[in-house]
């Protein structure tokens, strides 16, 4: 439990912090050097780690005078690494000289992150993935085709789960690693989306070693580890904005008020229940965040992640109704520029037309409704085809 | 328990409950369950007074739950609306019978808004004591004071008119009564039981909550609040009966997925639970989140109304837009998890479903709050070039 001292430590170390390394003038990576260096990067890690081994509370208060003083916001520079690999490293990893060595570049953002977990194969049922894990001294050999990794150009490391079993049933012949996106046989290559950019990536893995010094966990405990990286995916992904009327919405409410004539009665009734709902569910995270005890994200972070995702697409869904014929048209579908990455915003219609990706990517809806149903309130789950049956023996397709 | 609550900081942070609150949710969910189980709830619903006045005056008396946000220096044991709050959440998962939406959720704040004097103070102990109950007949406008609805008038000591589909009048000791003077509005206190008092009992669809027509001619009557206080009073009022029946619908909501959710688990179709089946589960797990989200909302409120954290009739109107809603939603879907066996009368899904009809109704519809709503937020929005930015037709 954290105390009073510790609630004054905190502010007193993030002022200093801003104080030694000035947010407004020194590179980002050496003023989130300093960040991780202080115990600022992620406050409930054990000290050395970036951490200070204190409620993961206080780092509401550690951020808002890091981020107040003009500091970047990690977890956008690096969200694979902030959001997923550094909870992971930190609990998986078999070495305190190892998770130091992988932290302290991730959280300066030198090192970039990124998640090698989908498959073409493997969506929804992620634990029947294919790619292959086969041991060959200290190291392992990795053959497969990954998809959907954002960031993979840019990354220098993957959290990879791959098949190290394949006689086992699905979820017990996996093995998680921590992947160098630059070593021989990786290959990324641009995935291009239905907005015409390219966010994500392919990464296709042939002969690619890896020294056995750098899986995490046990030896087919893979799936066990990578809960952990879901469910804090899951968190970053439910977490808003806490002002009224803020975060999507407010693209809505700016297209109304800027757009008098193109206003009707029955429009003016949607857009009131979408703003209806999104205050709701920011209230409903308010409420959780004030009742959330000391630990990790649980299963009622689905209910942010899913409700947000509808509603993303049910508001871009209105602007398109809004603006009628206007929003028909679109400012370019070229693949350079700011548009290899993904300019995460762009006009209205490309918001609206990336908005589908948010009921399936982190979890699809509908798995995230089995999560709320089962994990929240204990429903049965459902019958399972392959329950029990050898990997290999899975009918696949 | 209400010593306990006394003593509570005057204001804790939203959406954390005190030691104190849970106890007190502990006590009233007992009292509930000796005295409101679904055999009592029939009984009483079916009674010519639909509910029992001993256990009434126990609830006030015994357990002190009536009025637990009135001030100490009004008789009250002065703990905060979060407190109310919590024991009408409880009285909501049962719909416990009696006179609640009269006299807790309206009447009893509109006396604590009331300036301090013998009629009022008197009333005002009875009510939190139990031993009297009161309806309030002012007609809203989508829970908002409508001076234009008023349809009684009043003389020095009388009043006279009709007021169509008062909740809780028929056996109310007490009747509030907005009347028209040629000074204006005010609030009255008439006796019910009193000659030029008419109270004529409605089949309500929701047995549990009564309405009767009441006819005031030449009604004696007592002054509450005159021309310069009564809106302020009876606004006060209907705000506060806003969050608490936005409260009630939460808890009944709450009592609902509960059963539909043990319901899913227990019932056995082609050899499986049925809440194995995605199209029942994802049904609950959507159950789950609107009763979240009218959950946040409601006591969003309910703090916002005791500290003043936030525009009362804005909070009021989100809460009471969103719990109609859901309460609504999820009685419906109740009955559609449960089957056949759901819509019989046998089964309880039916008193909950007609309640949730009724709560909907009562101070403002879902529609009507969100018309408001879109008063306040809408036509106030501000227009931000880049969230608005559309594109053109003409390559980036």
């Amino acid at each position: 439990m954290s105390t009073v001292a510790d609630a004054d430590r905190v502010p007193d170390l993030a002022r200093q912090v801003v104080a030694d390394h000035d947010p407004k003038k020194v590179p980002i990576p050496e003023f989130l050097g300093a960040c991780y260096d202080a115990g600022l990067s992620w406050i409930h890690f054990p000290e050395g780690l970036g951490g200070l081994g204190l409620s993961r509370g206080l780092q509401a208060v550690a951020d808002g005078i890091l981020q107040g003083a003009g500091g970047p916001v990690p977890l956008g520079l690096n969200p694979m690494g902030y959001g997923m690999a550094a909870p992971t490293v930190r609990e998986h990893a078999q070495s305190d000289d190892l998770k130091k060595e992988l932290l302290r570049p991730l959280a300066t953002t030198e090192h970039i992150w990124c998640q090698l977990f989908s498959e073409p194969g493997a969506g929804s049922d992620v634990a029947g993935l294919a790619t292959s894990a086969v041991q060959d001294g200290d190291d392992w050999v990795i053959n497969g085709q990954k998809v959907w990794t954002s960031l993979a150009h840019r990354a220098r490391w993957g959290l990879l789960l791959a098949r190290s079993n394949p006689d086992a049933p699905k979820h017990k012949g996996l093995t998680y690693f921590v992947l160098d996106m630059h070593a021989p046989g990786v290959e990324t290559r641009p995935l291009r989306q239905l907005t015409g950019q390219a966010e994500f990536n392919e990464v296709y893995i042939t002969d690619a070693r890896i020294p056995d010094t750098h899986r995490l966990g046990a030896i087919g405990d893979g799936w066990r580890v990578a809960m952990t990286t879901l469910m804090n995916e899951r968190s970053a992904l439910g977490a808003s904005g806490s002002r009224r009327g803020g975060g999507t919405i407010s693209d809505a409410t700016s297209l109304w008020a800027s757009r008098p004539d193109l206003q009707t009665l029955v429009l003016r009734d949607r857009l009131t229940q979408l703003w209806l709902k999104s205050e709701a569910q920011r209230l409903t995270s308010e409420r959780s965040r004030a009742s959330a005890t000391v630990g990790g994200p649980g299963p009622e972070g689905s209910i942010g992640k899913m409700v947000g995702a509808e509603l993303n697409q049910h508001i871009y869904e209105w602007c398109m109704d809004f603006l009628g014929p206007e929003g028909i048209l679109y400012h370019s579908y070229a693949i350079h520029g700011a548009n290899r990455e993904g300019d995460w915003r762009g006009p209205i219609q490309q918001r609206f037309l990336r908005s589908r990706a948010n009921t399936i990517e982190g979890g699809t809806s509908e798995v995230m409704r089995n999560i709320l149903g089962e994990r929240v309130l204990g429903l049965p789950g459902d019958l399972r085809a392959d329950s029990g049956m050898p990997w290999k023996e899975i009918p696949r397709g | 328990m209400a010593e306990k609550l006394a003593n509570q900081p005057a204001h804790s942070a939203e959406f954390r409950f005190t030691e104190e609150q849970q106890q007190l949710r502990t006590a009233v969910r007992k009292f509930c369950a000796d005295n409101f189980d679904e055999q009592a709830v029939r009984r009483l619903m079916e009674s010519e007074v639909p509910f029992d006045a001993k256990v009434w005056h126990r609830l006030g008396s015994e357990l002190g739950v009536l009025g637990l946000s009135v001030p100490e220096a009004d008789g009250g044991v002065g703990g905060s609306l979060v407190d109310q709050a919590v024991a009408v959440e409880e009285f909501g998962a049962t719909l416990a019978c009696g006179p609640l939406f009269g006299t807790v959720f309206l009447a009893i704040p509109a006396l604590v808004a009331c300036p301090a004097g013998p009629a009022r103070d008197e009333l005002l102990a009875e009510l939190v004591e139990g031993t009297k109950t009161a309806a309030f007949a002012v007609a809203d406008k989508a829970g908002a004071f409508d001076p234009s609805a008023v349809t009684v008038t009043a003389t020095d000591d009388t009043v006279t008119g009709t007021v169509a589909r008062v909740v809780d009048a028929g056996a109310a000791d007490e009747i509030l009564v907005a009347a028209t003077t040629s000074a204006g509005i005010g609030l009255y206190a008439v006796d019910a039981t009193a000659s030029g008092v008419t109270r004529t009992p409605l089949v309500t669809m929701d047995l549990t909550r009564p309405q009767a027509i009441v006819e005031f001619a030449d009604a004696p009557a007592r002054l509450l609040a005159g021309p310069q206080e009564a809106e302020r009073v009876i606004t006060h009022a209907l705000q506060v009966g806003s969050a608490l029946l936005a409260v009630e619908q939460v808890g009944a909501a709450q009592h609902l997925l509960d059963l539909s959710v043990d319901y899913a688990k227990s019932r056995l179709q082609f050899g499986r639970q049925i809440g194995s089946f995605q199209a029942i589960k994802h049904k609950l797990a959507d159950m789950l989140v609107d009763l979240e989200h009218a959950r946040s909302t409601a006591y969003h409120a309910v703090w916002a109304l005791g500290d003043a954290s936030d525009d009362p009739a804005l909070a009021a109107s989100i809460a009471q837009a969103t719990a109609s809603a859901a309460f609504s939603r999820i009685a419906a879907d109740t009955i559609q998890v449960h089957g056949g066996i759901g819509f019989t009368w046998e089964h309880q899904a039916h008193l909950y479903f007609k309640r949730a009809a009724t709560d909907a109704a009562l101070l403002g519809t879902a529609e009507e709050h969100r018309s408001r709503v879109a008063d306040m937020v809408l036509d106030t929005a501000v227009a931000d070039a880049d969230a608005a930015r559309v594109a053109t037709g003409f390559p980036a």
